[in-house]
């Protein structure tokens, strides 16, 4: 091929720089890539954004992660780690280089971990494993509370200082369990089907923070059936706030914390217990007083009428009665005897007048025979033996 | 009555809930105000001694911890750092 003559006017490098961008910005292909390598030549400035090179056997590969992605990120990167990195191709135009703006990062086989999870998410969340219908409630104050956690973990000590605070009356069986590594999923499938054999009234099925692939096997099949199988309501606290496993999607509620987990199981607290006995009392008292002053009243009122239609009252009334009647019967009978005892006056006074004593006093005598006894008042009868009575004796007299 | 009269037990070994239940009974069978005066002051007696034994099982409650290995339960030692 012949160079031109005459060439048309040159470019300038900037105009050549932007024809060079367009052609790789505007390529569909190279906007959305994820590619896998090798992180080299980590530099993290100031300004918060991350640079460093993706390397593989053969090639590098300039990225830059903005501050707010870089943010986002939930491990440590470091030189000779293994990732996948997903972003655009772009062109920085003053170095006349193209490099990777980076919004995603993650290690490498998390991609495909995160593709198995959202398989699995789709395939139980059709089952109906994830239905609101399928969450109990759970109880406001359990007796019992089982733990499914790791012996060791901070997990353990969270929650039971958690739960020693708040309800330390309750029992808590602790069934422990691997909680990471490919042991950690039929472990955890054990300790939930022993612990339900116990009867406790909630399960906390909890792990304290750590990367995805610590996390996994609470996003492993055959837990989260275990979950969903589970009699008893399950609350799970796995990792930290941010952190979604499929057994949160299957319990019954989900805590972000394993902390969280244990005051979600202890709605009601000591303090909240003290003050419903103390409100009881308060009611019991209150209704007692109540019921005895009510009583207190209505034997007064009793007592006031059983006053009323008492006896004794009869009693009174009739006493009262009798003494009107003897007062009334007493005075008749007073009348009537002075009644008599002025008759009697009477009739003493005219047989006073009959006395003929009194005529006697006056020089009359009282003759009578002394034969017969009679009293003579006619000459004829005057013969014999007579007696004479004056006023101060008698004395014997002779017919001549 | 005859059923709070055969449920009546010893208090002092009346689990807390247990305590509570029937403390809870007797208040609200207080309250529907049915019963003999004498009938009510026992019940005023008993209600007392089941809030005193509450809030002595909450004064002293101690979190109990148990562990289950193969269906087995054994008292639960943290390890103290």
């Amino acid at each position: 091929m012949q160079t031109a003559l005459f060439p048309s006017a040159p470019l300038t490098v900037s105009q050549l720089t932007f024809h060079i961008r367009k052609r790789l910005e505007d390529d569909p292909a190279l906007r959305e890539v994820w590619v896998q390598g090798e992180i080299s030549n980590l530099a993290h400035p100031n300004s918060g954004h991350l640079y460093f090179t993706l390397k593989d056997k053969n090639a590098a590969l300039r990225c830059v992660m903005w501050k707010l992605d870089a943010a986002r990120l939930r491990f440590n990167l470091q030189d000779g780690l293994a990732v996948e990195a997903h972003g655009k191709i772009a062109v920085y135009e003053p170095q006349g280089q193209y490099q990777l703006v980076v919004n995603l990062l993650q290690p490498k086989g998390e991609g495909a971990l995160y593709q198995e999870f959202l398989r699995l998410k789709a395939m139980l969340e059709a089952e109906g494993l994830f239905d609101v219908e399928r969450k109990r409630p759970i109880p406001e104050l359990p007796q019992t509370i089982g733990l499914v956690t790791s012996q060791t973990g901070a997990a353990l000590r969270d929650m039971l200082n958690t739960l020693r605070r708040r309800l330390p009356l309750a029992r808590v069986i602790l069934a422990p369990s691997a909680v990471q590594g490919a042991e950690a999923p039929p472990a955890l499938v054990k300790a939930l089907q022993t612990l339900n054999q116990q009867n406790p009234d909630v399960i906390l099925l909890a792990r304290g923070g750590g990367s995805i692939e610590d996390l996994w096997g609470f996003n492993d099949e055959r837990v989260v059936r275990a979950v969903a199988a589970s009699q008893t309501p399950v609350i799970c606290g796995v990792g930290h706030e941010t952190d979604f496993t499929l057994c949160d999607f299957v319990a019954d509620l989900r805590a972000p914390t394993p902390t969280a987990a244990a005051e979600l199981a202890t709605q009601i607290t000591l303090d909240d217990l003290h003050t419903q006995v103390a409100y009881l009392s308060s009611r019991l008292a209150t209704q007692t007083l109540g019921l005895l002053a009510e009583q207190k009243a209505f034997v007064a009122a009793l007592a006031a009428r059983l006053k009323y239609i008492s006896p004794e009252r009869r009693i009174q009334t009739e006493s009262q009665k009798l003494d009107e009647l003897s007062r009334r019967a007493g005075s008749a009978l007073i009348h009537r005897i002075q009644l008599q005892a002025a008759r009697v006056h009477g009739i003493t006074k005219r047989l006073h007048a009959l006395n003929p004593t009194a005529v006697l006093a006056r020089g009359y005598a009282i003759i009578t025979s002394q034969e017969s006894g009679r009293v003579i008042s006619k000459v004829a009868q005057a013969k014999g033996a007579m007696q004479a009575r004056v006023s101060d004796g008698e004395f014997e007299v002779k017919r001549i | 009555m005859a059923k709070a009269k055969s449920n009546e037990r010893a208090i002092d070994e009346l689990s807390y809930e247990e305590a509570l239940t029937e403390l809870e009974g007797l208040v609200t069978a207080l309250e529907e105000n049915q019963n003999p005066l004498e009938e009510a002051l026992k019940l005023f007696e008993r209600g007392q001694a089941l809030a005193a034994r509450c809030g002595a099982l909450l004064e002293a409650a101690q979190l109990k911890v148990q562990k289950l290995t193969d269906e087995t339960l054994t008292p639960f030692e943290e390890e103290t750092e």
